[in-house]
């Protein structure tokens, strides 16, 4: 550590770790607000950080074809790498079969992970247009809209997924109960 | 074979019992050093024999292990899907079979990756902190590096670590197949809280988002309990390194205790908010699976575990002194005490654990054991600082079922046949 830095360790102790706005901009910089935009990537289950944009199942159907069923399968299903669609019903039974249909609880969170990681090679390579739609038609699959149907940021938080009610939280980090003490 | 001082002698802790003979004695050890040290059964029968010193290798600018040490970790994919090809590896398991200590060398430490390992420039790096802040801010990895920083020793375990034997127990499986999806090394970065305040998060933030720079863009919901807020930190330090890109480089978030999905690796950015976000991981991903059909989330918290690493699966003991060895931990805190059964858990003994015991570390521990020759089963149980007690597997399985596939600690059993055959069992 040099004497420098020792210095600054000795200002923050006497200041208090809590008490740092002084030392604030010795660290880091500002970042501004179109660099953050570039960045903020994450969609919450009420949809919040959903770009405008739409998709249908329909449109989605060829996005699959062209960049998902190579490791998926043709339907989502029989593929190389993890089953999309179909299994509900099965999450009791000794052979259960979690896919976006059977087991994920919330539509938002499947285009906030098609848009951060996949298609598997090159993650971010779909428009937004493309992404809903690919969203659209992994739903579509699994009969949770038709096969005509279209999704954007409004209508995808409103989705009731099958399995939205399928999650117990661990008491002692359930967000419910969790920092409502005070 | 007999002649040679077993290696492991330097880490003998515990004195050699007078009734036992030096015969026994090394007998039993090779049990523990038989796939450490190949070359060992070509061993020198007198001191005559013993190769002549000389003149070595040059020095160079680091050090290598001896050419007769192989020490390797093994890339894996889903329970029972073993000696895949690297390309459809999802984890790489430490050899704890071959370890002594506490512990693990840092190019042994396990390894989960969800989109392989990125080649991160640090120079080009950043961390974005943001969200319901004052004062968003962009760090380098330079930055980090100048602010005051703790160092400690933590284990990180995969909670899909102990996963092979939820439903069945194959026998032909070592430790680093059950368990090597848990290892333990030192890790210096920059506390949380210090770039919390640096930030001014709103008092109402009591969530936040960390998310990985690797082509799946990991995040997870990490809620900023007092104990989080203490303990977390973003570290860019392993084992005196800085950290390897396979472990989070240029840097990565550490927290002591908790899944390792949560120790966000390659971090490029932490967002607060006033809910969880609900990501992938957090709901299709680690969330276990009950008999019911329903599935406990936000299970946060690396139970009380323990398991005997020599012997261990796939190995060979002779009747005589064993020096039973394993390692145990706790997302709980410090480990209070191991136990150890050499008769299928019908009694237990305390075992020795070395010093210092420290939180949230692994700890190894050790016990004298003569084996009659007669076919038995050994098995460890752990317990920690708050009384939490390692489950027996028939308890474990009656409250989490056969289908959660992550989170298992459960006590792991070997069984040793007439000949002395060490395997995996489920009790
Ligand atoms: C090169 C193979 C590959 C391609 C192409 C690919 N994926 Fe994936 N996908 C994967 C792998 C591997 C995983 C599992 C990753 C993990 O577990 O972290 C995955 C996981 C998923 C999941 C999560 C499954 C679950 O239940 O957790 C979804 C959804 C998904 N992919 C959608 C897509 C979509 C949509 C496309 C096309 C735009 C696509 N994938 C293209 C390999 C691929």
């Amino acid at each position: 550590m040099s004497s420098h830095d020792k210095l600054l360790l000795a200002g923050i102790l006497t200041v208090g770790l809590l008490a740092a706005p002084a030392l604030a901009f010795d660290f880091g910089r500002p970042a501004t607000p179109a660099e953050i935009k570039l960045w903020d990537i994450d969609v919450g289950p009420d949809g919040k950080g959903l770009p405008d944009g739409s998709g249908t199942a329909v449109l989605g159907k060829q996005v699959f074809a062209d960049n998902c069923a190579a490791c998926h399968g043709d339907n989502g299903q029989g593929g190389i790498k993890d089953r999309l669609a179909g299994g509900q019903g099965t999450l009791a039974s000794n052979t259960p079969v979690k896919t976006v249909g059977s087991f994920w609880p919330y539509a938002t969170t499947l285009y906030d992970y098609i848009h951060r990681a996949m298609p598997y090679p090159t993650p971010g390579s779909l428009s937004t247009d493309e992404t809903y739609a690919v969203t659209a038609y992994i739903l579509s699959l699994n009969g949770i809209i038709p096969a005509d149907g279209k999704v954007d940021k409004d209508s995808l938080p409103r989705i009731r997924m099958p399995n939205r009610d399928g999650f117990i939280p661990q008491p002692e980090f359930d967000p419910a109960k969790l920092f409502r003490r005070k | 074979m007999t002649s040679k001082m077993p290696i492991e002698s330097s880490i003998d802790l515990l004195p050699r019992p007078a009734h036992v003979s030096r015969r026994g004695f090394v007998g039993g050890l090779s049990a523990g050093i038989l796939g450490a040290v190949a070359s060992e059964a070509a061993g020198a029968e007198t001191l005559a024999d013993v190769p002549d010193r000389g003149p070595g290798a040059d020095l160079g600018a680091h050090s290598e292990r001896s050419r007769f040490v192989k020490l390797d970790r093994i890339p894996e994919a889903t329970p029972g899907k073993r000696n895949v090809d690297p390309g459809d590896a999802i984890n790489s398991k430490t050899p704890h079979q071959k370890l002594v200590g506490n512990i693990t060398p840092t190019d042994l430490h396990y390894e989960r990756s969800h989109s392989g390992v990125p080649d991160i420039d640090p120079a080009q790096h950043r961390l974005l902190i943001h969200g319901l802040v004052s004062k968003p801010l962009v760090f380098s990895v330079e930055d980090l590096k100048r602010m005051p920083s703790v160092t400690r020793v933590v284990f990180i375990e995969c909670t899909g670590n102990g996963w092979e034997n939820w439903k069945k127990a194959d026998p032909d499986v070592t430790v680093q197949n059950t368990h090597g999806l848990v290892s333990t090394n030192e890790w210096t970065g920059v506390p949380l809280k210090f770039l919390i305040d640096l930030v001014a998060r709103d008092k109402s933030a009591n969530w936040m988002l960390a998310e990985g720079g690797d082509g799946a863009g990991v995040d997870r919901s990490i809620p900023l309990t007092d104990e989080i807020m203490n303990e977390a930190f973003v570290a860019y330090g392993q084992n005196g390194e800085p950290l390897r890109p396979a472990h989070g480089f240029p840097i990565r978030l550490v927290m002591p205790g908790f899944e390792g999905n949560l120790n966000i690796k390659w971090l490029r950015r932490l967002k607060f908010g006033n809910e969880p976000w609900m990501t992938r991981w957090e709901t299709a991903r680690y969330t276990q699976l009950l008999a019911s059909g329903k599935a406990r989330q936000f299970q946060l918290r690396m139970e009380t575990n323990s398991v005997i690493t020599q012997p261990s699966g796939m190995m060979q003991i002779q009747p005589g002194y064993i020096r039973i060895s394993g390692l145990a931990w706790s997302g709980h805190g410090k480990i209070a005490k191991v136990e150890v059964s050499t008769d299928g858990a019908k009694t237990w003994k305390q075992a020795q654990l070395a010093q210092p015991v420290l939180s949230r570390a692994q700890v190894r521990f050790q016990m004298d054991w003569v084996w009659d020759g007669k076919p038995t089963k050994i098995v460890s149980r752990s317990i920690d600082e708050q009384g939490n007690v390692q489950p027996d597997r028939q308890a474990f399985i009656a409250a989490m079922g056969t289908n959660a596939l992550f989170h298992y600690n459960a006590q792991q059993t070997w069984s040793i046949d007439e000949t002395g055959r060490v395997r995996n069992v489920l009790a």
